[in-house]
């Protein structure tokens, strides 16, 4: 099986190493190997193609901010946009450290989604104020605090191989 | 006051020091006033929540006074607070609160306002 992912081919062996990976990146290549059923070095040579090839971007912790004592509120925001104007705001929105993530979407109107974090709620309003709010083709902002988070995840390799997500 | 002074008050500002008015906190509305005649003109066609929202935060005020340098104005608005107005009686008496203002600084210099 091969899949084409840009200009890169990525074999099931490799897709299975992804999986692995995502489950645990700290498990060594030896358990990988044992997993995969190839050697350990094989392993070591894959993997290596893939980060350099930025089919592995990083390597990284997810950490519990609440329980980290980090207290900070997030928020979902909607930017309606002129259409014109929609990849510049979205290039500015991402160069944004309270940015943490940015979509576009083509629906009735052309909008712009991004997750957004502060430190308060005032700090928010304030960085909707003065960062976003004056940036040429905006027209109109909705803001929604998040309250609670039910499910927060990525999507794993393992779900595109057994086809639950695609 | 000086015609130096009333043009000071009266001049367009930047589009990163314009005021955008909001309904709440992240909720901008689109409208924004770049001066003190596009300011009057949004008090009077806004949704009247982000006058609300506005008035009670002092946003008003701090804008007039700090952007437009407008302290007499300033204080005008904030006196407003006190009334505790909301909805279209609260734009009623913004809109001629800023208006009066608004006349009389592009009115002729000895021109008498009633």
């Amino acid at each position: 099986m091969r899949r084409k992912n840009t200009a890169l081919f990525l074999d099931a062996k490799d897709l299975e190493i992804l999986k692995a990976l995502q489950e645990d990146s700290r498990q060594t290549y030896t358990a990988i190997g044992r997993r995969v059923g190839i050697a350990h070095s094989t392993v070591y040579d894959r993997v290596r193609r893939m980060e350099l090839q930025k089919v592995i971007r990083n390597y990284t912790t997810l950490v519990d901010l609440e329980k980290a004592g980090v207290k900070k509120i997030m928020a979902i925001m909607t930017v309606y946009t002129d259409p014109k104007e929609t990849e510049s705001v979205a290039s500015k929105l991402a160069q944004s450290p309270e940015v943490l993530e940015v979509y576009t979407s083509l629906s009735d109107e052309l909008l712009i989604m991004a997750k957004v974090v502060a430190a308060s709620q005032e700090g928010l309003h304030a960085f909707v104020a003065n960062s976003i709010a004056p940036m040429n083709g905006v027209l109109r902002i909705r803001t929604s605090i998040i309250t609670r988070k039910v499910k927060e995840t990525s999507l794993l390799i393992g779900d595109y191989l057994e086809g639950l997500h695609l | 006051m000086s015609s130096d002074a009333s043009s000071k008050i009266l001049r367009a500002v930047p589009r990163e020091k314009a005021f955008y008015f909001f309904t709440s906190l992240g909720n901008y509305t689109g409208a924004s006033a770049t001066s003190l005649k596009e300011f009057m003109e949004r008090v009077n066609e806004v949704n009247v929540k982000s006058l609300e929202f506005h008035l009670y935060r002092a946003d008003f005020e701090k804008w007039i006074s700090e952007v437009l340098e407008d302290a007499w104005l300033a204080g005008e608005v904030k006196r407003l607070q006190k009334f505790g107005l909301t909805g279209e009686p609260l734009r009623n008496q913004l809109y001629l609160t800023v208006s009066r203002r608004f006349k009389r600084l592009t009115s002729p210099p000895g021109s008498v306002q009633f």
